[in-house]
């Protein structure tokens, strides 16, 4: 129980640092910005997360997703003039739309195929929004994407508002997530990541369930790109490339994937060592390289998934000196999972 | 009406026919077991009865419905549930965890569920965590319910795939081999909990090399060579057959070796 308590104080504590993180920074934009930035990354990465760490898939679209999303903001802000919360709905759910039809085909696929498959995918929506350019701009992007509309007194002209209202949106997005992994779905997609075989031997239905863990996964792409572009209000089709989907990839495997702490942790972790790293910019691969390497073989469950393996090796050592056997419900609570 | 009927039941891997025109029956409430050396075509035989792989040709019947080209995952809604010759368990997670799943095929809720956190769900995942207590406590791991997998034994392991089987409600179980790479003591156990399970209501099928313990254990057993059914009978006919002691014993006296 105590434990309960603590993994609960703990996220009281991050919550609050969150909430008064921009009071102590109010005088520097440039640093909530970095931070909002970070948030709307660690959206996107928690749907990545979903799909790979959790159902066990590794899309590699992603990026291109997160493009759709912020290209249907820019494109139904400034040329269609629609209200930018309409746009934003209007972009996870147009996500969502080419997510389910790319994820019925690609989803024929398995593992590494899948994963080469999304990465051809991502590249021809880079493509797409790199050629159309009577729609996207092409190769000078997008523009003057509006901010977000005021909600009857709350404006968001300030660096501070957006702050919070990412802010609201990433809450929103680990709760959905936690919902999820804790739930007989969350379940069902773990079955389907260890052993694709004995789930469907467990009467799973692993088509459907892919693919609705797809659609989910691709919506916080959606909902992360349409918050990027009206927070950097500008756009160009690099968001879609392989890079960017190799840094969310990146910021999960590090921070843990298949946790629900990894995508935090991953992210800020590199958004801030790049910052004080800015100066050797060009050479932060020479150091994030070995690093990542290192990482996947020794902490496939990266830095999350390291720590939870030290605690539970002092739990198991604790346990073992007490002699003390618990069989009863409460340690069996279905809530008793990973972290 | 037949249990499980199979009919000129065949599959070829390219030029190779590993299930060979098999015509068998496997009667409701008895243990049946399938026999035969290293790659006779005895998971071949399973693969296709819980359609992981489609016949190349014949039909196979549960309870008068054809599920020939039955996917798997509606097979196993219809009650027929299996284990793999080498376990698919997820080792990091506990043993109950391991388990709640098996009862997902009995219940409803989707996504949406799962983020509102309906009652459905919550009355759902309660009845999945009963029914994995109660499994567990069936196949005797009541007091391993919170391990991790990758702390148990591999005797252990054998009864947490047998008891995730289960869960689903099954009519009847197909086991892949559960006594391989576990000592004789605990074969024994493995053999009574067979027992216990055709008791519960549930036939049984499996796969078995340690023939001492199939002969004690099985009321008809199917002997496979080469893909093909060579004998079927009960375990003193199969010991007798001059078939099976030829092809599948080697030529030896059945006595010695039985
Ligand atoms: N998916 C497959 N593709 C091609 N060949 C296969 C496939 N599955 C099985 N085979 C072949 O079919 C034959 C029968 O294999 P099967 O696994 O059914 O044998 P088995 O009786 O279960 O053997 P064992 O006792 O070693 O488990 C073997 O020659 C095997 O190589
Ligand atoms: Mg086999």
């Amino acid at each position: 129980m105590s434990k309960v308590l603590n993994k609960r104080n703990g996220i009281i504590a991050v919550l609050i640092l969150s909430l008064l993180f921009p009071l102590a920074f109010s005088d520097n934009k440039y640093v909530l910005y970095i931070m909002t930035l970070a948030f709307i990354y660690i959206i996107a990465i928690y749907g990545m997360n979903i799909l790979a760490g959790y159902t066990g898939q590794l899309s590699l679209a992603h990026a291109g997703f997160f493009a759709i999303g912020a290209y249907s903001v820019g494109v139904l802000t400034t040329k269609a003039g629609l209200n930018f919360w309409l746009a934003l709905l209007l972009a996870v759910l147009i996500t969502m739309g080419i997510g389910f039809a790319l994820g019925i085909i690609a989803l024929r696929t398995k593992e590494h195929f899948f994963a080469i498959y999304t990465l051809i995918a991502g590249y021809l929506i880079y493509l797409l929004i790199y050629k159309w350019e009577g729609l996207t701009g092409g190769v000078r992007g997008l523009i003057g994407i509006p901010i977000p509309n005021a909600i009857g007194p709350i404006k968001f002209e300030s660096p501070i508002a957006m702050y919070y209202l990412v802010l609201l949106f990433l809450l929103l997005s680990i709760f959905v997530t936690v919902r999820i992994v804790y739930s007989l779905t969350g379940r069902t997609y773990n079955a389907i990541r260890n052993s694709e075989e004995l789930a469907q031997t467990l009467g799973i239905n692993t088509k459907i369930n892919k693919l609705v863990s797809f659609v989910i996964s691709v919506s916080f792409a959606g909902l992360a790109g349409g918050l990027y572009a009206s927070l950097v209000r500008f756009i160009g089709p690099e968001i879609a490339g392989t890079t960017m989907v190799f840094t969310f990839l990146m910021y999960l495997i590090v921070g843990g994937i298949g946790t629900l702490a990894g995508p935090i942790i991953g992210t800020l972790l590199f958004i801030w060592l790049e910052q004080y790293l800015q100066s050797f910019q060009e050479h932060k691969m020479l150091i994030f390289g070995p690093i990542l390497t290192l990482i996947v073989i020794f902490y496939p469950r990266g830095i999350v998934g390291a720590i939870q393996s030290l605690m539970g090796y002092f739990r198991t050592r604790k346990k073992e000196s007490s002699k003390s056997y618990k069989t009863n419900s409460e340690s069996t609570d279905m809530k008793s999972r990973e972290v | 009406m037949t249990f499980i009927k199979l009919e000129g039941l065949t599959k070829k891997f390219g030029g190779l026919t590993a299930v060979d025109e098999v015509d068998f029956e496997i009667e409701k409430g008895k243990i049946t077991a399938i026999i035969g050396p290293n790659g006779a075509g005895k998971s071949t035989f399973f693969n296709l009865i819980s359609g992981f792989h489609r016949p190349t040709s014949g039909s196979i019947t549960f309870e008068g419905k054809d599920i020939t080209k039955t996917p798997p995952h509606i097979v196993a809604r219809l009650g027929i549930a299996r284990t793999f010759q080498t376990t698919h368990l997820f080792d990091t997670s506990s043993v109950i965890d391991n388990i709640i799943v098996g009862y997902r095929l009995r219940t409803k809720s989707k996504l949406f569920d799962a983020i509102l956190r309906t009652k459905r769900e919550k009355r759902e995942e309660k009845e999945a965590f009963e029914r994995a207590i109660e499994v567990l406590d069936f196949v005797g791991l009541a007091n391993l319910a919170d391990s991790p997998v990758s702390t148990i034994s591999q005797e252990s392991k054998k009864r947490v795939a047998i008891a995730l089987a289960l869960a689903t409600g099954p009519k009847v179980i197909f086991l892949d081999e559960p006594a391989a790479g576990i000592n004789p003591g605990e074969t024994e156990g493995l053999a009574e909990l067979m027992k216990k399970i055709v008791d519960s209501g549930i036939t049984v099928c499996t796969i078995e090399h340690k023939m001492q313990m199939i002969m004690g254990l099985a009321d008809n057993i199917m002997v496979l060579n080469h893909g093909a059914k060579i004998a079927q009978g009960t375990p003193e006919e199969i010991q007798n057959n001059p078939t099976v002691i030829e092809a599948y014993l080697g030529g030896e006296s059945s006595a010695e070796v039985i």
